[in-house]
């Protein structure tokens, strides 16, 4: 029962990351006073993306047929593990949080190999400024999550969950710094304005579509998938970590309808809260990603230590 | 039962250099054949085959790699039987000084250190024919190579026997100058000499420590058995003495920054199996020195002595990755990666230190058990990569990656293998490298409970390096597969290169790579299995490891964090089969091959590929300050106002700082010493004269 609970959690989770991205692009569009796509127009794209004939280079190799499927199951893996609307699920036992940044650090690895694989310009600029962020992101986000790991003693993401439910809301500074660490990461890792622009082909500033760029039709497809997917992983885990609050915590239907109602509402604050940053910023130039990413690492830092200093009881 | 494999071990080891000598006796065979052919003259058509110089020089080549890999298995076995029975098992052997024989013990952490040796020694045998082949007919004896080769293991095998300090220092030494010999061997490089020179000198140096270290706990315990040493009682201050003496000794020899700087410097000039054995094998041999003196024969240990290191492993483990990062020779770009690797060993250790001082023994043998597996798998993965450099290098003649590319339609078999390599030093999961450090995290996470609060902060602030360090190890694997394998050849000796014809150059890599990946699946009963070794070392082991089954890893209990490496794999490969049934199966049109995007120029061609150099460009932008950089573009104009660019030249060198830092000033203090002692060197004999007469006056003096 449980294990078909989280089952469909997951295609839950997958099926409804496209929407998360017309909803972002919807508000985006209404805030720059334009019209908007339907929400529903990322869900044409991939359908369009999955007929069409792919088109590879010569010189490709299995690397880089291989990788979209490679992406897309690790992070399709990623979003099982994460609860979404019930904690207690079996599948976060298969592994905890720093296995998740694995898991994306995987599937990372082949899309960069995939960018090399051609052997144009393109591909590996992308592939090395990809690999250059999410390098200097990826401390970051492991302070933040040592931070609420600390503080639940567990890195089981049910279990800390539970343990921020159990103790209500209290004020933590040490969580207030990891909650701003975390959302200065999830906006580079996932691409977006001020690191990266997600809609630019302009070759000067491309990070993720430079490494993507010889990519089309259902590899393509499964690409886009995976980045909606992931969107929606970092939304999910700040809005469940540090504000669980209408979490279902048993598997009544009652309790899972709370669930998702609750969830929505909070992606949708945090949608909302992303598309204004993304109208406000201009994009950085690439070598100021890096004070960008050390500003994160240092908030988490600071978590980290007023954890340590102010929350730790001896 | 244990012992007697260990020794057949070091006898197969010995036994395959003493074989080597034969390399140059071929006369002495020729007679034996003449005698035979004398007695039955019918032989003389089957005799021709097997004395002919080639038969005889495979035979010889093979025979040496087959006692090297009776060596290794033997290694194995004896590992293992240690381990499953726990025992410990004592000897004497009647060698040595008359007083003071030489004293053995094979415990579990002796074992656990002999299953390092003893898996890539394994690879090693199946590698090594086929790659020195080419040596064969070049300027230099396989004699050297293969008497040397077999001192060194056996020498690394003595070390992890030796139960008297005497007994160590020698295996030690046997260890450090056969290898000596192994890295100067294709010396008629300079840069090779010079290496070799370095490497001799650090390693007298680090012997010189570990002699003193030794030396402080017999001072105070009257005896070199290492018994003595276990009872004696000593003050903090030369505990700290005597642990500082250790820990530059042994982390000389293990590479830890700053005194790392012979290693990038030596296991490039080895040829590829030695330097497997040597940066897979010698560096856990040295840390197996060092976790010997520290938990097992140093009766305590201080908080502070943990901090510093886990500063140092630290220290190693970023700096190590971002040298790594800057090297475009194959085998100089994995040796900086020992260093980093040695530095994620020393954290654990360092973990381990501080939790034991602070009393926590079960978390102390987390992080313990998070070290020794790390040195497994390190082992593991860092000889296959070497193996496979050693095949790429075999193959091309090209050890600069800036000429290579394009090999994974040249060498399919090897890139997977090599692949898999890249995955596990890259600490991606499934494969074992993550397993290992996701161990490490977990023992930094129980942190929480230390007393001290600046090593409260510390230990987070230093795993969050250690997080650093791996994602920056995986761009720097994603650069080093995605220039070598991946994109189109940049030289005609990498467009030209072929699959090596000998099998065992590629099933050698092949078992360490089918190891990594059962590892990484499969960590549970290997760590199980190193309770017994935390057990006898630290007190404590760790009792929930399986609490959830075998197929899942909880180091401390289940519900502070798990890990099902093998569901993980499964998942992985269930969703990608989905995906592949789903969107390619059902109505996916065929893919259609084309050329790449060039802008609509046209002309694309392998100069304008993104190089190695510009790839880690952006890293070494961010961290200009460790890096010393001398970059230099020289242009020749024409024209009028100099419009024309003739010429463009760009030169970068990128170095270490720590030999501007730490080497150069102890050089330059070293010649001003000499310099300052030579003055009694006057050169006048009458000068000398009155130096003997003044020592004879003293002499008097002291004895009246």
């Amino acid at each position: 029962m449980a294990w078909l609970l989280a089952l469909l959690q997951t295609l839950l989770f997958i099926s409804s990351a496209p929407l998360l991205a017309g909803w972002l692009k919807k508000v985006k569009c209404r805030l720059q006073n334009r019209r908007a796509p339907s929400i529903f127009q990322p869900y044409r794209d991939l359908r369009k993306l999955w007929k069409k004939e792919p088109i590879i280079a010569h010189p490709a190799s299995w690397i880089f047929k291989a990788a979209p499927y490679v992406v897309l199951s690790t992070t399709v893996l990623t979003a099982s593990i994460i609860p979404l609307i019930a904690v207690n699920l079996p599948t976060a036992k298969i592994a905890d949080v720093v296995v998740l940044i694995g898991f994306f650090a995987l599937g990372r690895f082949f899309l960069a190999l995939a960018g090399m694989d051609i052997g144009t310009a393109f591909g590996g600029m992308g592939s090395s400024r990809e690999m250059t962020v999410s390098s200097l992101a990826e401390p970051a986000m492991l302070m933040a999550v040592f931070t609420l790991a600390m503080s639940a003693s567990t890195t089981n993401l049910s279990e800390a969950m539970k343990y921020v439910l159990d103790t209500g809301l209290v004020l933590r500074p040490s969580f207030i710094f990891a909650m701003l660490g975390l959302m200065l990461v999830a906006v580079a890792e996932t691409g977006r304005i001020p690191v990266d622009n997600p809609t630019t082909h302009l070759e000067l500033t491309m990070i993720h579509e430079a490494m993507i760029l010889e990519y089309s039709g259902r590899y393509l497809g499964m690409i886009e998938w995976a980045s909606q997917i992931k969107l929606m992983i970092y939304g999910v885990l700040i809005a469940n970590i540090f504000f669980p609050w209408g979490i279902a915590q048993e598997f009544t239907l009652e309790a899972l309808g709370v669930g998702a109602m609750a969830l929505t509402f909070k992606l949708v604050v945090l949608t909302v809260l992303l598309s204004l940053t993304e109208v406000i910023f201009a994009k950085m130039r690439v070598f100021r990603v890096q004070e960008y990413l050390s500003f994160a690492y240092l908030l988490t830092l600071l978590g980290m230590l007023s954890h340590i200093i102010l929350e730790v009881q001896h | 039962m244990s012992l007697f494999f260990a020794y057949l071990s070091v006898a197969a080891s010995l036994a395959s250099g003493v074989a080597a000598l034969a390399t140059d006796h071929r006369v002495m065979l020729d007679r034996f054949a003449d005698l035979i052919l004398r007695r039955w003259p019918r032989q003389q058509d089957q005799a021709g085959v097997l004395f002919s110089e080639r038969q005889f020089a495979e035979s010889h080549r093979n025979s040496l790699f087959v006692l090297l890999g009776i060596s290794g298995v033997f290694a194995i076995l004896a590992g293992a039987t240690a381990m499953l029975n726990g025992s410990v098992t004592t000897d004497t052997l009647p060698l040595g000084l008359p007083w003071l024989h030489w004293h053995i013990r094979f415990d579990a952490l002796s074992g656990f250190f002999f299953m390092i040796i003893g898996m890539p020694l394994c690879a090693v045998s199946l590698f090594g024919p086929g790659y020195v082949q080419e040596f064969e007919h070049g300027k230099h004896s396989l004699t050297v190579l293969g008497l040397f080769t077999g001192l060194f293991v056996a020498g690394m095998e003595l070390v992890l026997l030796a139960d008297d300090a005497f007994f160590f220092v020698i295996a030690w030494e046997l260890m450090s100058v056969s290898s000596y010999f192994l890295v100067a061997f294709q010396h008629e490089q300079a840069s090779n000499r010079r290496a070799a020179f370095l490497y001799l000198l650090m390693a007298v140096i680090g012997a010189m420590a570990i002699i003193l270290a030794f030396g402080v706990l017999a001072g105070f315990s009257g005896g070199l058995l290492f018994d003595d040493f276990r009872s004696v009682k000593l003050s903090p201050v030369w505990a700290s003495v005597a642990f500082v003496l250790g820990l530059f000794g042994f982390g000389m020899k293990a590479g830890l920054v700053p005194l790392h700087a012979w290693l990038p410097e030596a296991h490039p000039a080895a040829p590829a199996h030695v330097s497997a054995l040597m940066s897979g094998v010698m560096l856990k041999v040295a840390v197996y020195g060092f976790i010997r003196f520290t938990f097992d024969l140093l009766d305590q240990v201080m908080w502070e002595w943990g901090g510093v290191v886990l500063v140092i492993g630290a220290g190693s483990t970023l700096l190590g990755v971002l040298y790594a990062m800057m090297q475009h020779d194959i085998k100089r770009l994995l040796a900086y990666h020992s260093v980093e690797n040695i530095g994620i060993i020393f954290i654990g250790l360092g973990l381990c230190i501080i939790y034991v001082s602070e009393g926590k023994s079960q978390i102390a043998a987390l992080a313990m058990v998070a070290a020794l597996f790390h040195c497994l798998n390190h082992a593991l993965f860092k000889s296959l990569l070497f193996l496979g450099a050693g095949s790429i290098i075999h193959q091309t003649h090209e050890q600069n990656i800036e000429h290579l590319g394009g090999l994974i339609h040249r060498l399919p078999k090897l890139s997977v293998v090599f692949l898999i390599g890249t995955l596990s030093i890259a600490a991606l999961p499934p494969f074992n490298g993550f397993v290992s450090e996701w161990l490490t995290f977990q023992a930094a996470l129980q942190a929480g409970g230390i007393h001290s609060g600046v090593l409260r902060s510390l230990v987070p602030a230093s795993a969050s390096l250690l997080a650093l360090a791996g994602a920056l190890t995986a761009t720097c694997f994603v650069k080093l597969y995605g220039v070598v394998f991946l994109g189109l050849p940049r030289t005609r000796h990498a467009a030209n290169c072929h699959e090596s014809p000998h099998r065992g150059m590629l099933a050698g890599p092949a078992m360490l790579a089918g190891l990594c990946v059962l590892l990484g699946i499969f960590p549970t009963p290997m760590i199980e299995s190193l309770n017994i070794v935390t057990g006898q070392l630290l007190g404590d082991a760790l009792p929930g490891a399986s609490a959830l089954g075998w197929l899942w890893l909880t180091p401390v209990a289940p519900e502070v964090a798990s890990y099902s490496p093998s569901l993980v794999l499964v998942g992985i490969l269930l969703t990608g089969w989905l995906c592949y049934r789903l969107i390619y199966r059902r109505g996916g049109l065929e893919a259609r091959r084309a050329e790449p995007w060039d802008c609509g120029f046209g002309g694309l061609n392998s100069h304008m590929q993104y190089t190695a150099t510009a790839f880690s460009m952006p890293i070494r932008r961010i961290f200009e300050p460790v890096f010393v950089v001398e970059e230099t573009i020289s242009e020749q104009k024409s024209g009028p106002d100099g419009f024309n660019t003739d010429t463009l030249h760009y030169q970068l060198r990128v170095s270490d700082l720590s030999w501007g830092y730490v080497y150069q000033p102890v050089a330059q203090l070293v010649i001003t010493l000499s310099r300052w002692v030579s003055r009694i060197q006057t050169g006048n004999i009458r000068t000398y004269i009155a130096y003997s007469f003044f020592t004879l006056l003293i002499l008097l003096w002291g004895i009246s």
